[in-house]
């Protein structure tokens, strides 16, 4: 990872998230979706449903497409994978993705990852 | 003059608006089918297209008419909805074509005063209609035979509906009953006599039972069949006199071939059916100078257009090349070539294939090709067990390599290989009598059969075509091969070699047709919901693992929640399964386009209280709500914050509302009329039904959502018939039809019983849904659901009604502990800290509202006002 996070919001306690679920949350102003993954890996992605404009992401779905993990947006139901914010059913729509650590139990949020890097 | 371009526009637009009008006569299985087939190949672009048909209804399913004992003429009907989706066909029922005048080009029509009313007040209403075309669909009357005494009460002739009304009602007095003619059609009506509890006679002048299509040995074969059942034959006789006063108490038969004043017999009857043939309804075409052939029948060439080049005639009215065709598969395709040689297509009808198949008192009978090997050289190879009553026969070529015909009795099952090899001039194989002997002593018929080969002979439809439905259209089952090419939606003695034919090929691809629900589970839902039973499985984690792959998607998550709640009384949101619902069912409410939520409370049947209105009125005002009465009876508050979702339903809940699932697939509303309690015309408490249903079922997860209604009358304003269950009050009780719904593909509800008691009703309903719940497809409605049913509709009533799998009381049982294990969502929610935790705006900031919803006021009400829109690949 080339990123270095400059700063890090707690946002919650890791077991706030329900597992193959997302919580919303604020950080810097920006409404981010934080997920939790079968085996327990947290994830960050804007909130914001491009396909609407609502700030919706972390009422999806979660699962899997192929060996992608994804969440389905709960508005038109296009699926986002969660590592990098990509659009599987648009290759031209992709969310933020954040950083994100989880640090003696509590999920803390970084910033926006540059396109294209995994996490 | 100047140019101003609209020159060019008018005459065109002049020549594009000077439509020709097509008038049909006669709205029966062939004029019903000549105007499907000009809607759908575009004849109606350039033609107004007028109907005008005899009979009070529309076409009906003439072939399956002995069925209407069991159905009721509803599901006879062609034309479900009474007319034509497209505006620019009109269907004029109750209407007798008396006059075509060639010269004027007009027909006059008389409805008669029966249909208007009084007979003083209108004395039959004439109208003329101009016509550019006109279709001559006619039918065929019965023919009756000059007997005397033949029109004394208690004779009728066996052809429409209100036949088979005046029928049953003849019935009800008499003990027994005698049909005169044991062809085809004689047959059915003895069958239908023995329904109706008659003891029932067939009286048949040839020495043998149908005539036409058997042979000596398949007749009698066919008299033993027929006699099991209780019905007595007498061939070889002539009726000499109907006898009785002014009613029918019997017939005096003789002997055929002796003469008059030989020794008689009677036969004691109250009811005589006149089944003697039938005879081409060609008198409008006689009147107006048309030539008619020698025996009957509006003579007509190769495109079925008759000397008059505006002038058609399809159908058994009509004598193509101067034969008529008694049956309906012929009549289709010469509707077909006149829609197209309207479309100035190529297309003509040089004959037809006579094969027949059917099931008499459920008995198979079939004569298809050169049955009576008339072919010079013809040889015949014979089967017959006299103990199991099975008789076959087989004509084939002098040399023996081509099947010419045959006919079957007591096993059809060979019918549907064999014909198409007559059809197709496929060779036989080295030892043909392999194909007569019973299944298991030969190779069988697992015979090839070309792609020219007819396999639906009422809707001319070869196996080529059905393997392009397959291969091509994405066809994959049954029905919806039947949808795309209509091959076996007729008579249906096709079915059977479709399905064979479908499976064959997706075998032959390798494919194994793939019901699964998604990627992740190879299961439809209705093996997953059985597997779930079985395994009595809580967790999606348990399912996926031994029956799935992956960790699931939008598609099998709710689909698994909705079978989980279906089956156990848990709430939704308990741990196990709340990340597994949609985005509704998760918050309980509706999602809208800013991410805001719809809350609708349960107002069962419509009913509501002045206080409780206020109560409604109250909280929108409070919590600055948008309201809506909604198209279910109900209320709607739109624009609710998903964190403010738990205040307001404490609101309601305290008033005593209930969640009203309207985020669920599961039960809606039931809709109601006002009812006999204030209506002048109700009959029965809609209100108090609709109320008890609705509060019966609600919160039943089903794999989409359920909608109810009850009509207090036929008037039906409640439009029971346009939900999922309808309940429709009558004298004696309640009408349940079923499989009806609004939506993108409108379908109306059939009927499933009738007159019932308010008992029966319920346990039918309960058995219904419940069938629906554990076989249905995911968000399948109940309409499609039936569709699919192999058996459709009459299947469900199998099991409804006649509980013909015996598993009405484990349905009503599954019923039984779905109402025991009801609780109300919402107040369950509010109760429990750890479902309400999920209805905070942001974990970190949960005093803060989402920045992104904002509203502007319209009408004096709230409206969203539209999220920006984030540039497509820009990173919010
Ligand atoms: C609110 C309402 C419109 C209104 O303002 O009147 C409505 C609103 C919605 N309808 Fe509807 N339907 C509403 C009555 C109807 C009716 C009329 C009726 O019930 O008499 C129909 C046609 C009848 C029928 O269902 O057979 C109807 C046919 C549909 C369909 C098409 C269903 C189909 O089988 O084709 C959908 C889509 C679906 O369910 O997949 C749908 C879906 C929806 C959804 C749930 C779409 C969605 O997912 O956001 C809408 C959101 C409801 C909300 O936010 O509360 N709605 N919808 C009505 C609520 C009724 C109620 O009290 O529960
Ligand atoms: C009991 C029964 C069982 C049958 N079983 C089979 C079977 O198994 N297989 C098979 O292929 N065929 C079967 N048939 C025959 C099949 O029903 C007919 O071939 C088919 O209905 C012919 O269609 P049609 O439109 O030509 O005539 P019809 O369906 O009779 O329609 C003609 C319509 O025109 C109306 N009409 C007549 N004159 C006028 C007028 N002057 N003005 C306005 N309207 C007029 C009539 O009232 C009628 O509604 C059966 C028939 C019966 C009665
Ligand atoms: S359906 Fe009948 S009872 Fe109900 S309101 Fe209409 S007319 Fe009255
Ligand atoms: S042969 Fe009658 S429906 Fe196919």
């Amino acid at each position: 990872m080339s990123t270095v996070a400059i700063s890090l919001t707690p946002v919650c306690a890791v077991d706030t998230i329900p597992i193959e679920g997302g919580v919303a949350a604020l950080v810097a102003g920006s409404a981010v979706a934080v997920f939790r993954s079968f085996d327990g890996s947290v994830f960050a992605l804007s909130n914001v449903d491009p396909f609407s404009g609502a700030s919706v992401l972390s009422r999806g779905i979660v699962g899997s497409r192929g060996d992608v993990p994804v969440v389905s947006s709960p508005m038109y139901k296009q699926a986002f994978d969660l590592r990098t914010g990509a659009c599987l059913d648009d290759a031209a729509v992709r969310v933020a993705s954040y950083d994100v650590a989880v640090v003696d139990g509590v999920v803390h949020v970084g910033s926006i990852r540059p396109a294209g890097e995994d996490a | 003059m100047r140019a101003t371009g609209w020159e060019h526009v008018v005459p065109t637009v002049l020549g594009m608006t000077k439509r020709q009008r097509i008038v049909v006569v006669g709205h029966g299985m062939v004029g019903h089918r000549f105007v499907q087939a000009a809607i759908e190949r575009g004849l109606a672009e350039t033609h107004d297209i007028v109907v005008l048909g005899e009979e009070p209804r529309a076409a009906y399913d003439r072939v399956a008419l002995t069925s209407w004992f069991g159905s009721g003429p509803d599901a006879l009907s062609l034309l479900p909805g009474g007319e034509y989706d497209d505006p620019r066909v009109r269907l004029v029922l109750d209407s007798v074509v008396t006059e075509v005048d060639r010269a004027a080009r007009t027909v006059t029509v008389v409805s008669p005063p029966s249909a208007v009313g009084d007979l003083l007040a209108h004395p039959g209403a004439v109208t003329v209609h101009d016509y550019d075309v006109l279709v001559l669909a006619t039918g065929a009357a019965p023919f009756v035979p000059p007997v005397e005494g033949r029109g004394k009460d208690g004779c009728f002739v066996y052809r429409t509906i209100e036949d088979l009304e005046a029928i049953r009602a003849a019935s009800e007095a008499a003990t027994s009953g005698v049909v005169i003619g044991g062809g085809l059609l004689g047959l059915e009506a003895a069958n239908a006599l023995v329904q109706l509890g008659l003891d029932t006679h067939v009286v048949e002048m040839a020495p043998r039972l149908m005539p036409v299509q058997l042979d000596d040995a398949a007749g009698s074969t066919l008299v033993r069949h027929v006699e099991r059942l209780g019905v007595t034959v007498h061939t070889g006789v002539v009726t000499e006199e109907v006898e009785g006063g002014s009613s029918v108490t019997g017939l005096r038969l003789r002997q055929a071939g002796t003469e008059e004043g030989a020794p008689t017999e009677v036969v004691d009857a109250q009811v005589v059916v006149f089944s003697a043939g039938i005879r081409p309804r060609d008198a409008l075409a006689r009147e107006c100078d048309l030539e008619v052939a020698p025996r009957g029948g509006v003579l007509v060439d190769e495109q079925c257009r008759t000397a008059d080049p505006h002038v058609f005639a399809i159908g058994e009215c009509a004598a193509p090349g101067g034969t008529m065709y008694g049956l309906v598969a012929p009549g289709y395709a010469m509707a077909e070539v006149v829609v197209d040689a309207l479309l100035d297509g190529p297309g003509t009808f040089t004959g037809a294939d006579m094969s027949t198949k059917l099931k008499l008192l459920g008995v198979d009978v079939a004569s298809f090709g050169d049955a009576f090997a008339a072919t010079d050289g013809a040889l015949e190879l014979t089967y017959a067990d006299a103990v199991a009553g099975v008789y076959k026969k087989l004509v084939v070529s002098e040399d023996g390599t081509r099947l010419l015909g045959g006919i079957l009795v007591g096993d059809a099952s060979a019918y549907g290989v064999l014909r198409p090899m007559v059809s197709s001039g496929l060779a036989l194989p080295d030892n043909p009598e392999q194909l007569i002997l019973p299944v298991g002593t030969g190779p069988g018929l697992q015979l090839g059969m070309p792609d020219e080969a007819q396999v639906c002979s009422c809707n001319d439809v070869t196996k080529a075509d059905i393997l392009h439905a397959v291969a091509e259209q994405g066809c994959e089952s049954v029905a919806d091969v039947k949808q795309c090419t209509r091959a076996g939606s007729t008579c249906g003695s096709c079915v059977a070699t479709v399905k064979n034919i479908i499976e064959d090929h997706f075998a032959s691809v390798g494919k194994v047709v793939d019901k699964g629900l998604c990627e992740h589970f190879r299961l439809t839902r209705q093996e997953l919901f059985d597997v779930v039973a079985v395994h009595g499985y809580r967790r999606f984690d348990d399912i996926v693992a031994a029956h799935g792959t992956g960790r699931g998607c939008d598609v099998c998550k709710p689909a698994i929640a909705s079978i989980l709640a279906s089956q156990t009384s848990t709430h939704i949101l308990a741990p196990a399964t709340a990340e597994l619902q949609d985005t509704n069912d998760a918050y309980l409410a509706n999602i809208q386009r800013n991410g805001t939520y719809s809350v609708v409370p349960r107002i069962p049947g419509g009913e509501i209280t002045p206080d409780k209105l206020i109560v409604i009125g109250e909280v929108a005002r409070d919590y600055g709500l948008y309201t809506k009465i909604t198209g279910g009876q109900r209320i709607d508050l739109f624009g609710a914050r998903m964190e403010q979702l738990p205040a307001i339903w404490r609101r309601l809940v305290d008033a005593g509302f209930e969640s009203g699932h309207a985020y669920g697939k599961s039960l809606r509303t039931v809709k109601s009329c006002v009812g006999s309690t204030w209506c002048r015309f109700g009959v029965q408490d809609s209100v108090g039904l609709a109320i008890a249903l609705e509060l019966r079922y609600r919160g039943l997860r089903s794999p989409h959502k359920l909608k109810g209604g009850v009509s207090g009358c036929a008037r039906e304003c409640a439009e029971a018939r346009g939900k999922d269950f309808g309940v429709i009050a009558t004298e004696k009780g309640w009408n349940l039809y079923v499989g009806g719904n609004g939506g993108a593909t409108p379908a109306h509800a059939r009927l499933l019983a009738g007159d019932l008691s308010t008992a029966d009703l319920v346990s039918y309903l309960d058995r219904f849904l419940m069938y629906y719940v554990r076989t249905a497809d995911r968000l399948q409605r109940t309409s499609t659901w039936i569709e699919q049913l192999d058996g459709g509709l009459d299947r469900v009533r199998e099991v409804v009604v006649d509980d013909s799998l015996g598993l009405g009381a484990e349905l009503e049982a599954e019923m039984a502990r779905h109402v025991g294990g009801y609780e109300d969502e919402w107040r369950a929610t509010l109760e429990d800290p750890a479902k309400l935790a999920r209805f905070v705006s942001f974990v970190n900031a949960p005093d803060t509202p989402d920045p992104s919803i904002a509203f502007t006021t319209e009408r004096e009400q709230i409206q969203p006002i539209a999220p920006a829109l984030i540039p497509v690949g820009a990173p919010a």
